[in-house]
């Protein structure tokens, strides 16, 4: 099971890599989502995909699945959820400012703005 | 008081948070976030005291036995930092009352800075491998506000470059502690460490070194990671840009320090080697940037990236001599690159550029401004009596003792490099012919001067007081000589 997720994990992280290449800023944060799914569910598959019930103490089970990968996505959720809001209304922004969404004609020294 | 090194965390959360309900009056605004600073600086000197007498501080988060929760530590180092940091947020909140603008203050200016210094000196303070990517998160944000706040055309353009960085450097971090989390099944730094020198350092744990590695150098811009730092730190205005370059790239520094001196130093031949030479190469990029331009917060900003070289050179010999030269060395360059942001700040201020060719004869009319800035200037190339020198003399020893000696030259040189860029601002700034420029009379210059010449005088003391802060500087030392100090104090056995 763990291969498995290592493999989709892998090609999550490759088309993060290849959007995050790209030219038009969109796609660059399309990329962005892609990478923290990517990390995200690295987390809980290094925490180990043993069978077990739900971490809940009502299951009163045999065993459970370790909680703490689980928290850690949590956090790592929301955390990649505010940088995303900020970084697209940014983009947002930088459109309405800069009128190009195109990241070669952002380049630019620091004298012509 | 047990709670003490929580302190200075939670005085500035209490103030930024406060901060958000009175973001229409400026004034008050202003007096909060002093009163508030100051009380933060004065309770990390207490911790300071504290642990100079007591030894390490830790707290157990809600009272969960050491791995189990998260867990607050205070080591002679991170008191030094925190206190430190709190210094040079003071005087950078200070500086901005006349130069940020009321249009900016109106905007949770004051607020964003208090959770920068949250964020900061949380992660100097943590003990935990997760909460510490989450005060970075707290920095990282805090920094995205900052550096995009004012929302001028090179502002949004850089910082989406700045954020895009810091949005992939993060992502590696969390796959960075899935995989050591995998391999050592713990967060606590400390049991992490334990384990670690149980199970020996597997040659997977030598990967995860290198990317810790990848990460930590994205923050702290090591050569070949430091792309973004140049036209992100050229975006926003002085005093951001102050608090940037003396803080942020110095927690980078401090976790490769923190990490490879706890964690990954069983496999030294590898690891620390490659260290050394991307310092190394690190030291001769920066130093190449900073006699390439003829723009003042250029020349600085490339300082910083020198002045990462040679702290990261100081980790990979790994001596308790290169050990104490290189936390001597953070502390100044710390205060000295914020003093050193601070006074051209004024410059700009005074001339309107920052262009050095349009500047000249600025000595004639503003004689304090003009010596302190050369004083800050000899003090960062390290001449004797200031304090760049003990810092860089220890390291260049301990390079010296390990028999590294063409990169202990490299480093040896590099201040000559940097004590040319500093020279060369001083010698087209200040000597000249006076030149006019328009609106310079209406600048509040003085007020200006003074948190930057707080700063220098604070590195005076610190490099004549050489003698006084040796004990300190030791006593932070031995953690990361020993780490078994580090463990013992955080596991209680």
């Amino acid at each position: 099971m763990e291969i498995l997720m290592s493999l989709v994990i892998g090609a999550l992280l490759a088309s993060a890599v290849y959007l995050m290449l790209s030219k038009s800023l969109l796609r660059i944060i399309i990329g962005t989502g892609l990478l923290s799914h990517g990390a995200h569910l690295l987390i809980i598959t290094m925490g180990g995909l043993k069978r077990g019930a739900a971490p809940l103490l009502g299951e009163e089970a045999a065993a459970y699945v370790d909680p703490l990968p689980q928290a850690l996505i949590l956090t790592a959720i929301v955390i990649s959820f505010g940088v995303t809001a900020f970084f697209l209304v940014l983009a947002y922004r930088a459109y309405q400012e800069l009128g190009t969404d195109n990241m070669d004609e952002m380049r630019g020294n620091e004298a012509n703005d | 008081m047990i709670n003490l090194l929580i302190l200075p965390l939670l005085i500035p959360l209490v103030t930024a948070t406060v901060l958000i309900f009175l973001t229409k009056s400026v004034g008050a605004q202003r007096v909060i976030s002093v009163i508030s600073t100051i009380g933060t600086l004065a309770a990390s000197i207490v911790l300071l005291l504290t642990v100079k007498n007591e030894g390490i501080q830790t707290i157990n988060v809600s009272s969960w036995e050491a791995p189990f929760g998260i867990t607050l530590v205070s080591d002679m180092l991170s008191a030094l930092l925190v206190t430190t940091t709190s210094l040079i947020t003071l005087c950078v909140i200070l500086y901005s009352f006349r130069s940020i603008g009321a249009s900016r203050e109106r905007f949770y200016y004051y607020s964003v800075i208090q959770f920068l210094l949250v964020g900061v000196n949380g992660a100097f303070t943590t003990g935990d491998i997760f909460n510490m990517f989450v005060f970075f998160e707290v920095m990282l944000m805090a920094s995205y506000v900052l550096i995009v706040i004012g929302g001028t055309k090179i502002q949004l353009r850089e910082s989406i470059k700045y954020i895009l960085v810091n949005v992939i450097s993060s992502a590696l971090f969390v796959i960075a502690v899935a995989l050591l989390y995998s391999v050592v099944g713990s967060l606590n730094m400390a049991d992490i460490s334990q384990r670690i020198a149980e199970i020996g350092q597997l040659p997977i744990l030598t990967v995860i070194a290198v990317l810790f590695l990848i990460v930590f150098g994205l923050k702290g811009a090591i050569f070949p990671l430091y792309f973004w730092l140049p036209g992100s730190y050229y975006a926003p205005p002085v005093p951001v840009l102050a608090l940037f370059g003396s803080l942020l790239t110095k927690v980078g520094v401090y976790s490769i320090l923190r990490s490879y001196s706890l964690f990954f130093y069983h496999d030294q031949a590898f690891t620390h080697e490659l260290l050394g030479i991307l310092a190394i190469i690190t030291v001769i990029i920066g130093g190449i940037g900073a006699i390439a331009y003829w723009d003042v917060k250029k020349i600085i900003i490339y300082n910083i990236i020198v002045a990462v070289g040679v702290l990261v050179y100081g980790i990979s010999v790994a001596t308790e001599e290169s050990y104490k030269g290189m936390v001597f060395y953070t502390i100044h360059d710390m205060i000295i690159k914020a003093a050193l942001f601070l006074l051209i700040g004024v410059m700009i201020k005074i001339t309107g550029t920052s262009d050095l060719r349009k500047m000249g004869g600025l000595m004639k009319k503003y004689p304090l401004l003009g010596w302190t800035f050369l004083i800050a200037a000899f003090a960062l190339a390290g001449i004797p009596p200031l304090s760049g020198f003990v810092g860089k003399l220890l390291i260049v020893r301990g390079g010296f003792a390990e028999g590294e000696y063409v990169s202990s030259l490299i480093v040896l040189l590099s201040s000559l490099v940097v004590l040319y860029s500093v020279i060369k601002i001083f010698m087209n700034g200040f000597w000249k012919a006076p030149k006019e420029y328009p609106g310079e009379d209406s600048q509040p210059v003085t007020f200006l001067w003074v948190p930057g010449a707080i700063l220098v005088l604070t590195s005076i003391l610190y490099g004549v007081g050489a003698e006084v802060m040796y004990p300190i500087i030791s006593q932070a030392t031995d953690a990361l000589v020993n780490p078994t100090i580090y463990i013992d104090a955080v596991l209680k056995e």
